[in-house]
């Protein structure tokens, strides 16, 4: 008996492997019947792979980007390329925000076929899956990735967001301007390169100004953030610094209002998130964002899509419950909206759905999206000179427009 | 007296996490004690509670949702021992320890999957949940709270085994499991009870976790599941009061070691203090000497 | 028949392995899921392998091969770095304090070395331990090792907690193939000696085992240093494998992993966890992988599939076997050309075939 079942297991291993030799793409999961763009067969389909985190640190901003991304394909899912109209087909892969699990997720949507890929949310998970992507030739446009490390050095990553060492100086000159902040306590999470990234960057800028920093990471999988926010406290620090996932966010939201912190709290583009609103909600806490985009916006065009977007996500409870359960509207969904046009842009200009001829065609894009012109410099870095900063109305939990900030 | 102020909000931190992971603990060492099993998941028995609260706390008032969630994590305990352990009672050691990290991994990837992978935020609980200050130190009630629960709890677990037949049954298998089946006590009865022991107690626990913490994630309970079990240990493995005293010491500790700075290492100190004592003194605080039988 | 012929046979089926996946690499495209699962299969057979020497040869329950793994991944990525991309890699710490880079293979045995000093002297202390208590003291070991790793103090050298990369990787699935290969056969050739009689007394008795006259401490250290030697070497493969390398990663779950591979192939069979260790990787990163996308079948929308069901069909699996194949695919037998002919002469006869080229990888 166990040798039959030692033997069907052996005999399904061997099947398995010399059926994929059959059938090359075989792999690509839900939507088997799409033929590969690369093969001869008549393709209609042209797949935009979204290289996204659904779970872990980063599962709540990353479904969020991916929303952006789903409602513009919702609006355009057409491309003319050459005269011949395709379908655009979205392929969505979790990568766990996990920097071990990323490049299997990458190696899933390379082997799926996709023309061009958008993401990650989260740098650490970008830079981790890079290599995938460089080694199968498909160009990615990271969508919210902040790092300077994701498009350094290489030619196939882009950006449409703004860095660290601009957002980092800009938190700086805004603590300084709006508080006159003398003492920063910064927290990173140990191991993620985004958060480690931002503090550095921002003592850099803020010792430059004259100031002094408190720099601190926490483990993964902590939980009780009381010692670093007595340590805060203790050492008189006039801001606290915290750049981290909302995940963690959530939980030092709650306890600096549990402990009573009393002095401002700032961080970064990810905790523009619901996930922070609902947490600040009803407490005393001071909280400020730098970020991409502001929901309350004059632009004709924001507008647009703000109500857009709004009607979209209300009218389906699965995309609801993925934007965190209301329609407040992130800027990582602008920012997805835009990176998705950007990519039709160059498979237009491209006028072909091979991945070389669309790395090709990025460094020419020209696009005007709602958060700004889109223009890759020799990196592959988006232009940006300016960030929005809002705070957290604790009574309404609604976000309140501040100020555009620039770095001088 | 600026030291004891500045230090305080650490120290009550620190009671608050023993307490919590003192719960824990017991579950862990009263499952070695009996079965000599390192019930891998019982951490995520303690995460499990937690989750269930989330959805059953929109779903109807707090008053059905706690005793609701206490009865399930209970009945969650005997499940898992009865389909994965009982099967191997007489197999090594080894499988049904690797029985135990297949039931953890089951039970976090459900988690998982049922969240979305999302942290989900704990319900506020009214009164306990509420913010006071100490000194100059200003916690939630929770904190205060739970040393005390904890306390009361274990001296009622202590009478329980000292002075009722159960508990007399329970220290008779954890002695000598065959001699205590010739003696007529029904094994399988003894081992449920301390499942549903263990698991009650790790939903209190959950309740007061993660009413301080309150985001609950699928990997929620495996850290402090480890470092209760090393509580555990480092009290001596099969006694209570031993997990407890452990279990204190061991958040004491965590929380001034984040405190001085040496963040980095809070989680690795209590690994470092296990293998301290595992070669110093094997047997833990309160062990008993235990001889190999050739 | 004989042992000579026994050992040609063997060769000439490696060599027809070797050939089968040139051809492979040949007509597929190199996108394919299969080339990923062949990759990492095979460096995770060689760390399953390791820790099946230590658990399944010698009896000695260790659940420490993810620190291992992370000192081997974290000495080859330091070593190999090329001094030009060492200021961008080290973007913090000003391009490190190692300003030099070794060639891959060097690196590769120094991954292995630097993993077994560090075996050595955890074994010192720990491996005095038995049983429950080894296991969660070499845990405890692992999760110090992490913690060292990501110490900012260190940064010169390991990068903090950050990202290490931009050192060389293969391309070609022969690569790990190949060093698995080696390091498996080492493995076996140890077993059977006189030493793996050695650690295999220790598992059976440690008293009679004593008594004979086998020294317990020195045994169980040898087993527990060359354990770690490959588990440091398979590391560095899964550094190379992921191009990127961060301690973060290397948690006791990863542990986990490599022990129910083990299991499910059978515990004291290096051909088990060899074939589990491609089963398991096939499963978890490739054949369910439909389970977590939304399917609708000509109109009908699959109930329950969606993110995160992959794993939970996965683990479910994995239940069963733990509770009703104990003995997991191969016990502990190892795969014989005798067995193979036995299974000639069953009704399987066509079956058995195929279990000649899988069982060989």
């Amino acid at each position: 008996m166990k040798k039959v079942i030692a033997l069907s297991l052996a005999l399904a291993l061997l099947l398995a492997l010399t059926a994929c030799g059959g059938s090359t793409s075989s792999a690509a999961p839900a939507s088997s019947a799409a033929p590969s763009a690369s093969g001869d067969a008549a393709v209609d389909v042209i797949k935009i792979g979204v290289y996204e985190p659904a779970s872990g640190d980063n599962g709540a901003g990353g479904k969020q980007e991916t929303l952006g991304i789903q409602y513009a394909n919702s609006l355009v899912n057409t491309v003319n390329v050459g005269g011949k109209d395709y379908k655009v087909e979205l392929v969505i892969v979790d990568n766990e925000s996990s920097n071990d699990k990323g490049p299997s997720a990458a190696a899933s949507l390379v082997s799926s076929g996709v023309s061009i890929a958008l993401g990650s949310y989260g740098s650490g998970v970008s830079i981790a899956a890079s290599d995938v992507f460089a080694n199968a030739g498909i160009p990615v446009i990271g969508v919210t990735c902040t790092n300077p490390q994701v498009t350094e050095g290489n030619t196939h990553y882009f950006r449409i967001c703004f860095l660290d060492p601009f957002q980092g100086t800009v938190l700086a000159n805004f603590a300084t301007d709006s508080f006159s902040a003398k003492t920063a306590y910064s927290l990173a999470k140990l191991g993620d390169d985004y958060s480690v990234g931002l503090c550095y960057y921002f003592q850099q800028a803020f010792e430059a100004l004259g100031g002094k920093v408190i720099y601190e990471t926490f483990p993964e999988g902590n939980s009780d953030f009381t010692p670093y926010l007595t340590k805060a406290k203790n050492e008189g620090a006039d801001v606290f610094f915290a750049p981290v996932s909302t995940e963690a966010a959530a939980l030092i939201i709650e306890q600096a209002n549990a402990q009573s912190l009393g002095i401002p709290m700032m961080a970064g583009d990810t905790w523009d998130s619901n996930v922070i609103l609902n947490a600040a909600k009803g407490t005393k806490t001071d909280l400020y964002v730098t970020t991409f985009f502001d929901e309350g916006t004059d632009d004709e065009q924001g507008a647009e899509f703000v109500k857009g977007i709004k009607e979209w996500i209300n009218a389906n409870p699965t995309n609801l419950s993925n934007n965190g359960g209301d329609d407040t509207i992130a800027a990582v969904s602008a920012m997805g909206y835009d990176a998705y046009f950007t990519a039709l842009e160059a498979i237009k200009a491209a006028g072909s759905a091979d991945p070389k001829a669309v790395n090709e065609a990025l460094w020419k894009v020209d696009y005007t999206g709602i958060s700004g012109r889109i223009v890759f410099n020799e990196t592959g870095d988006a232009i940006r000179d300016a960030a929005f900063v809002k705070k957290v109305n604790t009574e309404t939990g609604k976000w309140e427009f501040v100020a555009i900030q620039g770095v001088n | 007296m600026k030291f004891f102020n500045e230090n305080l909000p650490y120290i009550l931190a620190g009671i608050s996490v023993g307490g919590q992971y003192a719960l824990i603990a017991i579950g862990y060492t009263m499952v070695y004690g009996i079965l000599r099993l390192i019930n891998f998941a019982h951490g995520d028995i303690f995460m499990v509670a937690g989750l269930m609260m989330v959805y059953f706390s929109t779903a109807m008032p707090l008053y059905a949702a706690i005793p609701l969630v206490l009865a399930l994590t209970v009945l969650l305990g005997f499940v898992i021992e009865r389909v994965a352990y009982k099967p191997l009672r007489n197999a090594p050691r080894m499988s049904i320890m690797i029985s135990a990290i297949g039931v953890s991994y089951l039970l976090q990837n459900m988690a998982l999957y049922v969240t979305g992978g999302l942290a989900k935020q704990y319900p506020p609980i009214p009164w306990i949940s509420d913010i006071i200050n100490i000194g100059t130190a200003t916690t939630k009630r929770v904190t205060v709270i739970t040393p005390v629960l904890t306390i009361v709890l274990v001296v009622a677990l202590v009478i329980l085994i000292k002075y009722t037949k159960i508990g007399m049954a329970m220290r008779a298998v954890s002695r000598d499991f065959e001699t205590a089946r010739l003696m007529g006590i029904k094994i399988n009865n003894v081992i449920s009870t301390t499942f549903i022991i263990g698991s009650l107690l790790a939903g209190v626990g959950s309740l007061l976790y993660f009413t301080n913490y309150t985001g609950v994630v699928p990997t929620a309970g495996a850290m402090p599941g480890l470092k209760a079990f090393v509580a555990a240990v480092f009290g001596g493995i099969g006694s209570i009061p031993g997990a407890v005293v452990g279990a204190f010491i061991i958040g004491i500790c965590e929380s001034l070691i984040k405190g001085a700075g040496w963040t980095t290492f809070s989680d690795a100190f209590t690994f470092a203090l296990l293998i301290v004592i595992l070669v110093a003194k094997p047997t833990g605080l309160f062990g008993e000497k235990t001889t190999d039988k050739v | 028949m004989d042992k000579k012929m026994k050992s040609i046979y063997s060769l000439i089926a490696v060599a027809a392995l070797f050939v089968f996946l040139f051809l492979l690499e040949r007509t597929l495209p190199s996108t394919s899921m299969l080339f990923t699962v062949l990759k990492k299969g095979a460096i995770y057979a060689l760390v399953a392998v390791s820790l099946n020497l230590l658990n399944g040869f010698t009896g000695l329950f260790s659940l420490g091969q993810a620190g291992f793994m992370l000192i081997g991944a974290y000495t080859y990525a330091i070593f190999t770095i090329p001094p030009q991309a060492r200021a961008q890699v080290y973007q913090y710490f000003d391009g490190g304090i190692i300003q030099f880079a070794l060639p891959v293979p060097v690196a590769l045995v120094l991954a292995g070395l630097a993993a077994a000093t560090f075996a050595f002297l955890i074994g010192l202390p720990v491996l005095r331990l038995k049983g429950d208590y080894l296991a969660i003291a070499t845990l405890g070991f692992a999760e110090i090792i992490r913690a060292i790793f990501q110490w900012d103090k260190l940064g010169p050298i390991t990068n903090g907690s950050n990202l290490l990369r931009k050192f060389p990787a293969f391309s070609s699935v022969l690569f790990p193939f190949a060093v698995s290969g080696i390091c498996i056969a080492l493995i076996v050739l140890l077993i059977n000696s006189s030493f793996g009689r050695a650690f295999k007394a220790i598992r059976e008795d440690e008293i009679a085992a004593e008594a004979m006259g086998i020294s317990l401490f020195k045994h169980k250290m040898l087993s527990f240093v060359i354990s770690s030697f490959f588990a440091g070497v398979s590391g560095a493969l899964l550094a190379m494998y992921q191009t990127t390398v961060q301690a973060s990663a290397f948690k006791s779950a990863m542990t986990y992993e490599i022990l129910l591979i083990v299991v499910i192939g059978g515990i004291g069979s290096v051909t088990g966890s060899c074939l589990s260790s491609f089963l398991f990787i096939a499963c978890s990163e490739w054949w369910l992988r439909f389970l977590d996308a939304e399917t609708v079948i000509s109109g009908f929308h699959v109930p329950l599939l969606r993110s995160g069901f992959r794993k939970v069909v996965f683990s479910v699996i994995i239940m069963c076997v733990v509770l009703f194949y104990r003995q997991g695919i191969m016990g502990d037998r190892e795969f014989s050309w005798k067995g193979l002919i036995g299974l000639f002469k069953k009704p399987f006869a066509k079956r058995a075939k195929a279990k000649g080229g899988a069982a060989h990888e």
